[in-house]
């Protein structure tokens, strides 16, 4: 059975490719390793290829070259292998309306190869978890988009698995969802040493859950790291601060001069980018006070992951949005399609 | 183009009508999954019927007298009517499934044009549609005993049927607004078709299938239009009431539908 | 893979398969309403075709009867493909695929809901049919043997819809499937027997059209009586587009459900 294979709950990618007949690489030679029990925050606009990354390292679509082991096994060479160490929840929640939460588990469970017995209490279990008992009698064609993800979530871990699979997981859910979701895998982690590979259009999503971030665009992985040195890495935050009296604004320039180089700032203050990172505001605040600086307005900028999108490949992440490509699944139907 | 300043001028009944049937017409003539069905069923059905059946004119009693394939094609001409209108009523759910009919409603200062321009569009979609089985119907040898005013009489039926079927379809597809509507808006009209004279003449008919055919308005289109092909016109002044009273009925129906369209939002 | 694993696989799935089918009140009454009406406006209006002469029965309805069971087998296209190729459309088949199930457990789940709708659109058809009048000259085995050759056509056409459902991942696709079969259910002895067809280029089409032969089985049993030569021929027929179906199918699930 499934949860008798632990033969490791790392993922490993060298050179990975996917090409489609007479189109683009939707991906075009990644390498990332992800140890077991980390949360992997894989980033990206529409079309970079994640999507395409996540059927390949689930078995569902064929790599075109490279090589990948999860959960040590090889992508192409020990499928089933694989498919019983992982669980998925893809970009489509993929459930029946017409079946209720139960029937859901009962079904994924019986096709795992769970006893009738283990069956019921791992049903019932995870049903529980997420918050679904209640509602677990009732056909999923009435449930909300936050109770389809939460089932979603319980269905990949019917069988116990190692590795975790989220496809933009949150995508369309309001904060609140989002939210417990975000707890619920956290927790899975944490606690039970799932290892996550979480693939999101969401920056605060990434910065929330993910240890370490592997930022792709068209294909390539452009960045790679946590949050915080992906963030140091193409700066450090500015401060932005305005007088009361105008008269005052080369006095205030002079003191934030004090704590790191000009940034510019508006016309009627002054910035500069803290050496210090942003505990050093509580000094500027200090240096400001004993000056006798009337501050107007005061404003920590921190650098975000998408200032380092924008680093990297000199558009914003949030405006990288609007060049719709194919998805992955349109890719994956173009494959079946020509095949 | 206004200048600045000057209020501009809506566009009135006939506009709105034709820029909504230019519409939907070019969508019909480009999309071959609109255009080849609507041509092809109506052939079909005739080749069916008028091919395979041919032998039930020699039951006794059966005495048409431009033949079995005339007999037929009239019932084709006005099922191939009807069920334009049902397919415009399914264009008419989908614009407003997909939010297109919003944009109508917007812009149109007189929204009855809408109804008409729709209307329009479902005319001109049966207009080639008969065009194609008039031609196959005559190659085929159908015998027509009627001259060109009862011609004129049987394709003016075929208009008046097919503007009751479209204002019918149109006025259930503003009040669903969803595709879903469509076994609503067809099957009725389906229902209505096959109750009536399909095979045989209304004297050849007996038992429950008689009564309802007696009193089913579409017979007396089907005995009218039949009349007209073989050139001994019956029952003329009967379908003609029916065949204007039924797209006045069915316009109030539309109208309602729009109604309640504007008032969902 | 287990006997016993592959077995719990196909009972889940044909589980969900009837469940789903049962569930779905538009799929069940238009199946079962209307052959049922178009039998009873046909029955009404082709009466009279018993006087032709050479006629094989003096009941146009008995006659008729063999044609709902035939429109039943394309719902069951319709019903099956669909189903599926919501499956395809929503990710449901991905997530199948995630797990250790085999693709002929996926098929001959999916089939069960064919069975089903199949078992219910005969008895109905028939007991209505019984009901109005028609005959049944080989009595309750006959009826028996009508049931079980209508089911054996439902899941043999479903197995079509399967196909076309897998090839084209689309419930649009599979619904346009609809006319052509349409047209190969008229082409045929539908509503008159074969050398009844005056139109040569139609009798030829009808004698060449496998559907000939299948109503032509249904119609030994209601009046003829026991012809094992045409029930031979229909339960052949059956068989063999229920494996052509399941052989489409599984050629295409293998590249639907690509997996390594």
């Amino acid at each position: 059975m499934a949860t008798d294979m632990q033969a490791g709950s790392g993922i490993e990618v060298d050179g990975l490719v996917r090409e489609f007949k007479n189109g683009p690489r939707a991906v075009d030679g990644i390498d990332l390793r992800v140890q077991a029990g980390e949360i992997y925050g894989f980033l990206g606009p529409n079309g970079a290829g994640k999507s395409t990354t996540v059927l390949m390292l689930t078995t569902l679509l064929p790599p075109t070259a490279g090589t990948a082991r999860v959960a040590g096994y090889d992508i192409v060479a020990e499928g089933p292998l694989v498919r019983a160490s992982i669980g998925a929840a893809l970009q489509e929640a993929a459930l029946d309306p017409l079946l209720t939460g139960r029937e859901h588990m009962r079904l994924q469970t019986a096709l795992h190869g769970l006893t009738k017995a283990e069956r019921a209490e791992r049903g019932q279990e995870l049903l529980e978890r997420v918050g679904l008992s209640l509602a677990a009698d009732r056909r999923v064609g009435g449930y909300s988009g936050g109770m389809k993800r939460r089932l979603d979530l319980a269905l990949a871990l019917a069988h116990r698995p190692s590795i975790l699979f989220l496809d933009e997981p949150t995508t369309g859910l309001d904060i609140q969802s989002r939210t417990a979701l975000w707890d619920e895998v956290g927790r899975l982690a944490a606690e039970e040493g799932v290892t996550v590979f979480l693939t999101t259009q969401y920056l605060e999503e990434a910065d929330a859950l993910a240890g370490r971030v592997g930022i792709i665009d068209h294909g390539h992985i452009v960045a790679e790291g946590t949050p915080a040195e992906l963030k140091a890495e193409i700066g450090r935050p500015t401060v932005e601060a305005t007088p009361r009296d105008p008269a005052e604004r080369e006095r205030l320039a002079a003191v934030l001069a004090r704590f790191g180089e000009s940034a510019g700032g508006s016309p009627l203050g002054a910035a500069a980018r803290l050496e210090g990172g942003e505990s050093q505001l509580a000094e500027v605040v200090r240096a400001l006070d004993a000056e006798g600086i009337a501050i107007e307005r005061l404003q920590l900028h921190a650098p975000s992951l998408d200032d380092v999108f924008l680093a990297k490949t000199g558009r914003s992440l949030e405006g990288a949005e609007e060049e719709v490509e194919e998805t992955a699944d349109e890719e994956k139907e173009a494959a079946v399609g020509g095949a | 183009m206004s200048g600045r300043g000057e209020t501009p001028r809506p566009a009135g009944f006939r506009a709105v009508a034709l820029a909504v049937a230019w519409r939907s017409v070019h969508n019909f003539l480009s999309n071959p999954a609109f255009l080849l069905p609507a041509i092809v069923f109506p052939l079909f059905f005739f080749v069916a019927f008028a091919g395979g059946l041919s032998a039930i004119s020699n039951t006794p009693g059966f005495d048409f007298p431009s033949g079995y394939t005339a007999f037929q094609f009239v019932f084709v001409l006005l099922q191939s009517a009807a069920f334009g209108g049902v397919f415009t009523g399914f264009a008419i759910a989908r614009d407003f499934e997909i939010g297109f009919a919003n944009r109508y409603l917007l812009a149109a200062a007189n929204r009855n044009g809408i109804i008409a321009g729709y209307a329009l569009a479902a005319l001109t979609r049966a207009l080639v549609t008969w065009t194609v089985l008039t031609t196959i119907a005559l190659v085929a040898g159908m015998e027509v005993g009627g001259a060109g005013v009862e011609l004129f009489g049987l394709y003016g039926l075929a208009v008046l049927t097919n503007l009751a079927a479209t204002l019918w379809a149109a006025g259930v597809a503003m009040r669903v607004r969803s595709i879903q509507g469509g076994p609503l808006m067809q099957f009725p009209v389906f229902l209505i078709l096959f109750l009536a004279p399909v095979y045989v003449p209304l004297s050849l008919l007996s038992g429950w299938i008689h009564t309802v055919a007696s009193v089913n308005p579409v017979t007396a289109l089907l005995e009218a239009g039949r009349g007209f092909v073989s050139g001994e016109p019956v029952v003329v002044a009967l379908a003609f009431a029916i065949a204007v009273t039924l797209p006045v009925l069915f316009g109030l129906w539309a109208r309602g539908g729009l109604k309640r369209a504007e008032a969902a939002g | 893979m287990s006997r016993s694993r592959l077995r719990t696989q196909v009972g889940q799935l044909a589980r969900r398969s009837v469940l789903r089918t049962l569930r779905q009140p538009a799929q069940i009454v238009p199946a079962l309403v209307f052959p049922l009406f178009l039998l009873a406006v046909n029955s009404g209006g082709l009466k009279d075709a018993t006087s032709l002469p050479g006629f094989p029965t003096d009941s146009y309805l008995t006659f008729a009867l063999a044609v709902p069971f035939m429109q039943g087998a394309l719902f069951s296209v319709m019903n099956a493909g669909t189903d599926l190729a919501r499956d395809i459309e929503t990710g449901f088949l991905n997530r199948m695929a995630l797990t250790p199930l085999r693709g002929t457990a996926l098929l001959s789940g999916l089939l069960a809901g064919a069975v089903v709708l199949g078992l219910v659109q005969a008895v109905t058809y028939l007991t209505v049919g019984l009901i109005a009048g028609a005959e049944l000259t080989t009595g309750i085995a006959g009826a028996l043997t009508i049931i079980a050759l209508a089911v054996s056509i439902t899941v043999g056409f479903g197995s079509i819809g399967l196909f076309a459902a897998l090839r084209t991942g689309s419930g649009e696709a599979v619904q346009s499937l609809f006319p052509v079969f349409f047209v190969f259910l008229f082409i045929s002895a539908m509503a008159l027997p074969l050398d009844l067809i005056q139109t040569n280029w139609f009798r030829a089409v009808a004698t060449a059209n496998p559907v000939t032969y299948l109503l032509e089985a249904f119609r030994s049993l209601l009046f003829e009586g026991w012809d094992l030569g045409a029930l031979a021929l229909g339960f052949g027929i059956a068989a063999t587009v229920l494996a052509l179906g399941m052989l489409g199918a599984t050629s295409a699930l293998k590249t639907r459900l690509v997996r390594t």
